[in-house]
């Protein structure tokens, strides 16, 4: 289990590196559906199938489909490449590298220095999942239902038409007729 | 709201959907429109527009007299002929050649020819895998039949001779007049 | 169970689902030719059971063309993905005792989560075609898939609360008694509604409409990465047939004249043949009557159906 942890840990992070260094929008969000993919089999491995899955679910099948979708009606061409391009400049991204890489040498020092403790794999079967949300965790778990509530109630305002559009044909035979 | 999504109105959609998939499930136990074709031929009426002939009057000469009416009226020149004459001063085409990959069947041919000679029958079934084939020359056109006009014979009943009556000779025809002769 | 055992099981389901797809050209044609009143296919071997092979062929030697115009890598890999995941789906699926490759005790969220999935090979075979018709697709089958997985998500779950369990020989063996057709109508309804939908087979299927859009998200595929997105449709109606059976029609189970696995395969032929007798009688609906249709009315009985179940099992439980 060790093993799968860590390819799927590394092709998670490369991924995710891959995915912000496209210059092409589609191509960026795939390789973050790989990242999301390879994040749902960390959990996978580390005994939480359930979380695992609505990964997958919730985030690789709906909510990166939804970020396509956007970009295909944007219908960004090469121009928009081009334009990330301009915007990758070594100028821009080497400060925020340096700083992460001092980061990782530093998280590198305290895994070597950490003694050998064996990773636990503790089962985390929906059961378990759901006590926890619906004991522990209710009030959380209701807020986030009210702030979902409200998106939704949000959204659908936001997309009810209001006024009744007519056909200009039709606007003058109501006119005419008042 | 209903009735703005689904036409018809809610429940009672879902019905008729039901509805028209079973009456189009009974549909498995009807009898069945297919012709199979090579072992089972349709039944084509007489008048149906096919493959094109050249038909003969009765005593086996060629109805065609060359007039190139057909060539005129073809829509997409498909037919090419040419008329000549034999010792008799009778009219007949040299070659005549239509070109079946541009034949469109529209019969305008048929309804042209004043001599029934050129005439549309019921058949289909000539297909080629050679282009080339589809050309067919007078051999390939002639059939020995007088088609669907039997015992017409043009030059029975044409005012000219050409080797088949004489002058004045014909059925509810009178003498040449004597331009010579006063008499009335 | 051995491995050697397992392996067999892997194979044997590959072989008779990709079977059972390719036949499917065979048996839709045949179908819906009856159901117009026309023979259908019955000249290339008995019954005409070889256009089966004449198809396969076709689509083998067909020029494998890549529009110069594409996204070359996304335009090949998406129809791989439709496939993928539609075989994937089937891991879970029960087909009798002992014969299901991994009896997840997640198996219905992983059915979700593959066919949550499957969106993708529309959306990325739209967009890498760089075609108006195709990315029109794209969208349209994108909007319609996310909602329509909502309702199959949330329809499945009254089966889930009376099993209390996701796994899915857990669900048939608790179906011993009284099919879950009986108790959960308006979750069969719904699931059947939403797999219609999620498998963009006629009447909703929106995203390659031939009268408006060509064909839609595959309008620039030709041979055999057509053929992928073809078997891969087979393979969905084949995966619902199936898992409406397993969740609704009692799975395996039956009167004992016939061994589980016939019942399984009777009862999931029925279910295709409905599919297709779908597809000979209804017309397509407008796309935005799908997606109103989706959140107006399924959502809202879907929810109701789910709120009313849960009250009854605690009800039960309560005794």
């Amino acid at each position: 289990m060790n093993l799968l942890f860590y390819i799927s840990s590394f092709v998670a992070v490369a991924a995710t590196i891959l995915a912000i260094t496209r210059f092409h929008p589609v191509h960026a969000l795939l390789y973050l559906v790989v990242s999301f993919l390879a994040a749902a089999l960390i959990f996978l491995s580390l005994g939480s199938p359930f979380i695992a899955v609505m990964e997958v679910i919730v985030y690789a099948g709906a909510i990166i489909v939804l970020f396509i979708f956007v970009v295909m009606m944007l219908n960004l061409g090469k121009d928009t490449a081009l334009q990330e391009k301009n915007w990758l400049r070594p100028k821009v991204w080497i400060g925020p590298s340096l700083l992460v890489l001092i980061l990782l040498v530093e998280m590198i020092v305290l895994l070597l220095t950490a003694e050998d403790t064996a990773m636990h794999v503790t089962v985390v079967d929906p059961r378990n999942v759901s006590l926890a949300l619906f004991g522990e965790y209710i009030i959380a778990l209701e807020l986030a239902g009210f702030l979902l509530m409200a998106g939704i109630v949000g959204a659908a305002h936001i997309g009810k038409q209001k006024k009744k559009q007519l056909h200009r044909f039709l606007q003058a035979e109501v006119m005419e007729s008042v | 709201m209903l009735q703005n999504i689904l036409p018809g109105g809610g429940v009672s959609l879902m019905f008729s959907n039901l509805r028209t998939m079973w009456l189009v499930f009974l549909h498995l136990f009807r009898k069945k429109e297919t012709i199979q074709y090579p072992e089972e031929k349709i039944k084509l009426h007489p008048r149906w527009r096919g493959r094109i002939v050249l038909t003969k009057d009765p005593d086996g000469g060629e109805r065609c007299v060359g007039c190139y009416l057909c060539a005129a009226a073809c829509p997409v020149d498909c037919i090419a002929l040419q008329a000549t004459e034999d010792e008799n001063g009778r009219r007949y085409p040299e070659f005549f050649r239509i070109n079946f990959s541009r034949c469109i069947f529209c019969g305008y041919c048929e309804e042209a020819c004043p001599t029934y000679a050129i005439q549309l029958i019921p058949d289909f079934e000539m297909g080629e895998y050679n282009r080339q084939n589809l050309v067919f020359e007078k051999e390939d056109l002639l059939i020995n039949s007088e088609g669907k006009y039997p015992g017409y014979n043009f030059y029975k009943v044409a005012g000219m001779e050409a080797g088949v009556k004489a002058k004045g000779k014909g059925d509810n025809e009178e003498l040449p007049v004597d331009v010579k002769s006063l008499l009335p | 169970m051995s491995v050697m055992q397992h392996i067999w099981i892997v194979l044997g389901v590959l072989f008779v689902l990709l079977n059972i797809a390719a036949g499917l050209i065979w048996v839709e044609r045949r179908l819906l030719a009856l159901w117009q009143d026309r023979l259908g296919p019955n000249r290339a071997g008995p019954l005409g059971l070889f256009i089966v092979l004449a198809d396969t062929l076709k689509l083998f030697f067909k020029e494998d063309w890549i529009p110069p115009f594409a996204d070359k890598w996304i335009f090949i890999t998406a129809p791989a993905i439709v496939v993928g995941s539609v075989l994937l789906s089937f891991v879970i699926i029960p087909f009798a005792p002992g014969i299901v490759v991994a009896d997840l005790n997640i198996g219905l969220l992983f059915f979700l989560a593959m066919s949550s999935l499957g969106v993708y090979s529309i959306v990325l075979g739209g967009w890498a075609s760089n075609n108006k018709y195709a990315l029109l697709g794209a969208l349209r089958g994108a909007s319609q898939m996310i909602a329509y997985e909502v309702f199959m998500g949330l329809s499945l779950m009254g089966v889930v609360m009376l099993t209390g369990s996701f796994k899915m020989g857990a669900i048939v063996e608790a179906q011993k008694d009284m099919w879950f057709i009986v108790t959960q109508p308006v979750g069969f309804f719904v699931f059947f509604i939403a797999g219609i939908a999620e498998t963009h087979r006629l009447p909703f299927d929106i995203p390659e409409a031939e009268s408006e859009l060509i064909a839609g998200y595959h309008a620039e595929y030709s041979g055999m990465k057509f053929g992928m997105f073809f078997i891969g449709e087979y393979l969905g109606i084949t995966l619902i047939s199936a898992m409406m059976v397993a969740l609704f029609f009692g799975g395996w189970l039956g009167p004992a004249f016939l061994p589980p696995l016939a019942w399984f395969a009777l009862k999931t032929f029925f279910f295709i043949g409905v599919f297709i007798l779908l597809r000979a009688s209804l017309p397509r609906p407008r796309y935005d009557q799908l997606i109103e249709y989706g959140w107006k009315i399924l959502l809202p009985v879907v929810l109701a159906n789910l709120m009313i179940t849960g009250a009854i099992a605690l009800w039960v439980r309560g005794e």
